[in-house]
């Protein structure tokens, strides 16, 4: 299957803009470069132009005037997406229920006026590839949700196309098949080497499969980078938020220090004066004795997880605090313990 | 368990009703086929009265059968791209013209013939053709098949349907005869039957509109209550019976939503242990 590997096409937009009928502006102008054989993944909450952005980059949706899409060195702003020789996957797989699966799989050959025999061998070499060749002669009603990805899958990639556009093509399935089929999409994706834009809200998602990510909310990107650049600098609390489970505190700079909750953190930046808030996530902690701790609390709950416990902590300003520790260490309820922060992972943003 | 008085009660009242309505359809088409009607059913069973309707009236039969047929071919072309842009357009003047394209249906058939004739009347080889009879028909029943059309497109995602066939490389054309067509195949059977049934048995217009020269079924029934022997009207109405029973079945088979088949669990229990392994 040698001839299924491309160099990929890379992907240029070009201030693109989106405005819907009724003044609604889905998306602000977005500059975004996609190199050919990356995948980059579109995060955000519902309504933050992901969706938008990618339907722009399908042909499905125009970009406001001034707006380009770019294939490689092809304009394809104008292009009807039936002209763009993309594949796409759909939340809701949109497989046609008038075929059987091999008719699926075939339709985008068909419609190309491929020669018979070709089809024949590029259908079976996409049911063998996706293991769905014992379901061939299926109707589409006979599949589970997880079949019926897989063959939205074969069908979108037995076309060949230039880029693979993926709209949250595992929404709609159960939590353990979703983490299975987002392995195999993953395995796909580099065997490919495509080009490939992948949507979704679910951050696992876009942390597992994206070379990079683009974190987008209410139609403007917060921040591009890869996953590790997201998870460990976010840019800003939008990001932070959004991305895992963080914590938030606020205190003010005190030169090297910040104070917190009654406590002072050590910070390098030495500036005086001025609300700040001290963000940090809950496996960036340890534990330590009362005497050396950062910052003390009171246990609300813990919550044994086998490799870790998770602890709730109140006493630390408004909102609750979400620590985690790996120490096989029995907490209970109402018990005060202190724990110090790493100081390379806290971020510190001026409010 | 025992059942209370009501259900009986009910029972009986739904049974009468029943059978007061199909007492008459069932005298009629007795009547049809019995020798002397005032003598009753004692006097011999016979078909001359059928045949003699055919002799006489056979060429209604032809016209009603050519002009369902036509009027049909008529609100395909005409209804299933109707239905399709309404369903894909969601403004107010889509809504609009859906209700007005229902005014016929309202509006009581001899207005519609009349002003039919007032408006086209004055072309008179269109006025005396059975082509003018067509135009009423059609402006009667394509609603029907518009709506039976438009109900099973706004109860898929077509939309999604087809933009993945778009994002396949098939074209508008491609689309429509390949994905649309296929997919809204029962509200295309439904309006069908729908609309060959109406055309059939359509009077009040047809009354209207017809000339001496083209009379359709139901014009060349009403003819001969009027006209002939009571034993030729029953016996036309049961060759009218037998034309339309075939197709109000077909009807009820088509018209009702096929019921969903229950969906099929994800995977074999091996598959899910496999996937266990891996969520970790």
């Amino acid at each position: 299957m040698s001839d299924l590997k491309d160099q990929g096409t890379a992907i240029n937009l070009l201030s693109c803009a989106k405005t819907f009928a009724g003044g609604v502006q889905a998306l602000e102008p977005l500059d975004l470069e996609i190199a050919g054989g990356e995948t980059v993944v579109l995060l955000g909450p519902s309504g933050c132009g992901k969706t938008t952005t990618l339907r722009i980059i399908a042909g499905l949706e125009e970009p406001d005037p001034g707006g380009r899409v770019m294939f490689g060195d092809d304009d394809v702003t104008r292009l009807p997406i039936e002209k763009r020789k993309i594949g796409m996957v759909f939340q809701s797989y949109a497989l046609f229920p008038n075929m059987t699966v091999r008719e699926n799989i075939a339709y985008g050959l068909m419609v190309r006026r491929m020669p018979k025999p070709d089809i024949d061998r590029r259908v079976g070499e996409m049911l063998e590839m996706m293991h769905i060749g014992d379901l061939e002669f299926r109707r589409i009603d006979q599949l589970s949700g997880g079949q019926c990805q897989r063959v939205a899958l074969a069908r979108a990639i037995a076309v060949q196309p230039r880029v693979l556009l993926l709209d949250e093509p595992l929404t709609a399935l159960d939590a353990i098949l979703r983490t299975r089929l987002r392995v195999e999409i993953d395995q796909l994706l580099r065997r490919l080497g495509i080009t490939a834009v992948y949507v979704t809200h679910d951050q696992g998602e876009a942390m597992s499969l994206g070379d990079r990510i683009v974190v987008m909310s209410r139609g403007r990107v917060e921040q591009i980078g890869t996953p590790r650049d997201i998870y460990y600098k976010p840019n800003n609390d939008f990001v932070a938020e959004f991305i895992g489970t963080i914590n938030r505190l606020r205190g003010i700079a005190r030169g090297d220090h910040v104070e917190v909750a009654g406590a002072s953190l050590p910070w390098s930046a030495n500036r005086s004066g001025g609300e700040v808030e001290i963000l940090f996530r809950p496996e960036n902690v340890t534990i330590s004795n009362l005497k050396s701790a950062h910052l003390k609390g009171n246990v609300v709950t813990s919550f044994f997880q086998g490799d870790r416990t998770k602890l709730i902590l109140d006493g630390l300003g408004e909102r609750q605090v979400i620590i985690e520790t790996t120490d096989r260490v029995e907490f209970i309820a109402g018990q005060e313990i202190g724990f110090r922060i790493d100081p390379d992972s806290m971020i510190i943003l001026n409010t | 368990m025992r059942r209370p008085w009501l259900f009986y009660s009910q029972f009986a009242f739904t049974i009468g009703v029943c059978t007061f309505l199909i007492v008459p359809v069932i005298m009629s088409m007795m009547a049809g086929i019995t020798e002397n009607f005032f003598l009753g059913i004692k006097s011999g069973v016979t078909l001359r009265w059928v045949y003699e309707v055919l002799d006489l009236y056979l060429d209604t039969i032809y016209l009603s059968l050519l002009i369902a047929v036509i009027c049909l071919i008529v609100t395909l072309i005409l209804g299933i791209p109707t239905a399709y842009v309404l369903a894909k357009k969601s403004g107010r003047w889509a809504r609009m013209f859906e209700e007005f394209l229902v005014l016929p249906v309202a509006i009581p058939g001899l207005a519609i013939a009349l002003a039919l004739i007032v408006t086209y009347g004055g072309f008179r080889d269109f006025r005396t053709s059975w082509g003018f009879i067509l135009v009423g028909h059609v402006l009667y029943t394509l609603p029907f098949m518009v709506r039976s059309v438009l109900a099973v497109l706004s109860s898929t995602d077509f939309q999604t349907l087809e933009e993945s066939a778009a994002s396949l490389g098939a074209s508008f054309w491609q689309r429509f005869f390949g994905i649309i067509i296929p997919n809204c195949r029962s509200g295309i059977l439904a309006g069908s039957l729908m609309v060959v049934t109406l055309s059939v048995g359509e009077f009040n217009l047809t009354w209207m509109l017809h000339t001496p020269l083209t009379k359709t079924l139901p014009v060349g029934l009403a003819d001969s209550y009027a006209s002939m022997r009571l034993e030729i009207g029953s016996a036309y109405t049961l060759v009218f019976l037998i034309m339309i029973l075939p197709l109000l079945i077909g009807l009820q088979m088509f018209g009702t939503s096929k019921e969903r088949k229950p969906a099929v669990p994800d995977e074999d229990p091996s598959e899910q242990a496999n996937q266990q392994e891996i969520a970790r």
